[in-house]
Order: C-alpha cells, then structure tokens, then sequence
C-alpha cells in the first residue's frame, strides 16, 4: 500500500524522496501474531489518517483470510532505521565470531529438536 | 407465530436489503478514493452478499417452490423486492455513500442484536453470524461520518447534504406491519437507534433534520424508488442474458 512519493523512515536512503504530499495520508507499518504465543510479524504497510483507521484499515487488508488474531500498527516515521551506508561496521564485526552460534554443545537426544 | 408465507416474506426483506446494499457498495470496486477504502467498502459488500445467501437461501427452503437463493436473487423482477427504499438510493458521492451506510448499520445492528436469540433457529443463527460482521460495519461507517462531518468545510457541507437527503428513508426501517410483527417488530429498536445516532452526529457536528416524514413502500413491495430498476438491470443482466451459466 505503500506509495514512492512518501518518505517512509527519517534519516534513511527513503528520505531525499521528501515527505508526504500534502493531501496523503501518512504511513503505517502493520504487525500481525497469526495466533497466539507467537511474536508480531510485519506484513506490511499502508495509508491511514490516524492510528485507529490504520488499525481499521489493516483489519481490511490484511486479516480477510484469518491471518491474525491481533495487530500492530506504527507510523512509519516514528521508526528509526539503520542506514545501508554503516552495514560495514554494524554487521562485519560478527564476521569471524563462529562461537557466538551455539553449535558446540553436544544436545542430548531425550532434549530433542531445540 | 409466522406462517410460512409471513416468514417468506420478512426473509425476503432481510435478505433483499443485504442484497441491494451489499450491490450498491460492491459500484464502488476500483472506484474508491483511496486504495484502503476500496477494500474496506468490497469487504462490506462481500459481507453483505453472504448474508443474503443465508437469508434468501432460508426464504427459498421456506417457499418449497424448487428456487433457491440465486433464483431468488436474480430472476425477480423490481417489483417483487423487499428491500428499504433507503438501501437503493444511488451512491452519489462518497458522503451519501457512507450516511446510507451508516444510517442502515444502526438499524441493522439493533435487529440483529433482536434476531439474535430468536425461536427460530435458523434465523438466530444467521442472526448471530451476521452480527459480528455488522458491528464492524457500524464502527467503520461511524467513525467515516465523524471523521468527514468534523472535517473540512467542503467534507461538512457533503455530509450534512447527504444526512439531509437521506432522512427522510429513516422513517421505512422502524414500519411495522403483521409480517414484521410475526417475526420480530422493528418500532420498539428506535429508541437504540436514536441514541446512537445521535451520539455520532453531535460527535460529527452535523444537524439532525426535524422532519419525520417518511418516505415508505420499499419492504411492503408497494413502491420502490425509480433507482432500484436500473440497479437490477446492471445487476441481473449476466444471468438473465446466460442463464445456468457456470464457471
């Protein structure tokens, strides 16, 4: 639902895009739990004027098929992102840290899949 | 109790106004002012055609004449319809489009909290599948007619026309005859119906018309608004030019 006319993050690749025109609504992000003990998962994102008409709007676009059981929705300028420019030292370091995966423990069968 | 021409007939009048609201919301597919809305007004219409399947499929077992929902749906001519003149007004803008909504969604939701543990259980049932969808009908078309009457001045001015040239439909929905009265009278529902309008349109700052004058004909099948016809025509135009046709 996303239109490129909006800018959706600040401070992001998005923002030279400029803001939102003036007669569009902003941005909402949608979190949907598919049932319940599982997490929030974006789905999507859409125009609504305020929050509760993005929660009314996401319960029409996104939950026909009996995809939820409840909803999430942020505006999408509220949203920090990180920026593609410092992917070198966000997420290099992790490089040659193999230790930090678990995979050195021996799991005993009667623990099953973990 | 009803007899089984009294319960065929007030079937038919559920059934046809979901029937008839459910096409007028269904014009508005890719022709909604933003993306969201379209999908939420098809949402409706969907809704509101799958009730009619369960209403005028009950109305066609009632009948025992060998039809069943479709026949009923769309082999009767304008004259054998029940519904409220109110659900065939055209849509015009988005304004009237959504006051029609939500002037029926405040009937609608009180009748069916009435239906909903009814003797008959087949209406019950239907009563009380269709409630959970309306109630959301009704939240959706309220907070519209709140949101565009406390809007801007040009959406103000829309709204109060179309509340102004659908008020006099009102009247239609609370009639009561031995139909309505063998299965469930709607008169005594006008006092919720009331409270809750009036709660959205002072909420919406819009004027509730003084007139009471009612506008009627619609569910007795006596007179229907020259709207409906045409309506019909784009409606059952596929199955009257290919009848049976499958796909």
């Amino acid at each position: 639902m996303s239109s490129p006319e909006s800018s959706a993050y600040e401070n992001t690749e998005a923002a030279p895009h400029g803001g939102p025109r003036r007669t569009e609504w902003p941005l909402f992000e949608i979190f949907i739990r598919g049932q319940h003990g599982l997490s929030h998962r974006h789905v999507g994102s859409l125009h609504a004027p305020d929050a509760e008409r993005a929660m009314q709007n996401a319960r029409d676009v996104y939950t026909r098929r009996k995809e939820g059981v409840s909803i999430w929705v942020v505006e999408a300028s509220k949203i920090t992102a990180s920026s593609p420019d410092d992917k070198g030292h966000m997420y290099d370091p992790a490089d040659d840290k193999v230790y930090r995966h678990p995979t050195f423990f021996d799991i005993p069968e009667e623990v099953g899949t973990m | 109790m009803a007899t089984d021409a009294q319960l065929l007939e007030w079937l038919c009048r559920m059934g046809d106004n979901a029937l008839v609201l459910g096409h007028r919301m269904s014009e508005w597919c890719g022709h909604a002012p933003v993306l969201e809305e379209d999908i939420a007004l098809a949402n409706t219409a969907l809704d509101l055609i799958g009730q009619t399947q369960l209403w005028l499929g009950l109305a066609a077992e009632v009948e025992g004449a060998g039809r069943d929902a479709d026949a009923l749906a769309y082999r009767r001519d304008v004259m054998d319809f029940r519904n409220l003149l109110l659900v065939e007004q055209p849509n015009r803008d988005f304004g009237h489009t959504m006051m029609r909504q939500f002037l029926f969604d405040a009937w609608h939701i009180e009748m069916l909290r009435a239906l909903k543990g009814h003797e008959h259980e087949q209406i019950s049932a239907i009563a009380e599948k269709s409630l959970k969808e309306v109630t959301y009908h009704a939240e959706r078309s309220a907070d519209t007619v709140i949101a565009l009457g406390d809007g801007t001045e040009e959406s103000h001015t829309r709204m109060q026309a179309a509340l102004d040239r659908l008020w006099p439909y009102v009247g239609e929905m609370f009639l009561s005859d031995d139909v309505d009265r063998a299965v469930c009278d709607p008169a005594p529902l006008r006092e919720a119906f009331d409270a809750r309008i009036n709660a959205v349109l002072a909420e919406a700052t819009l004027t509730r018309p003084d007139s009471d004058f009612a506008h009627k004909g619609g569910k007795t099948g006596v007179r229907h608004t020259e709207h409906l016809g045409h309506m019909l025509a784009v409606m059952q135009f596929l199955p009257r030019a290919y009848p049976d046709a499958q796909w």
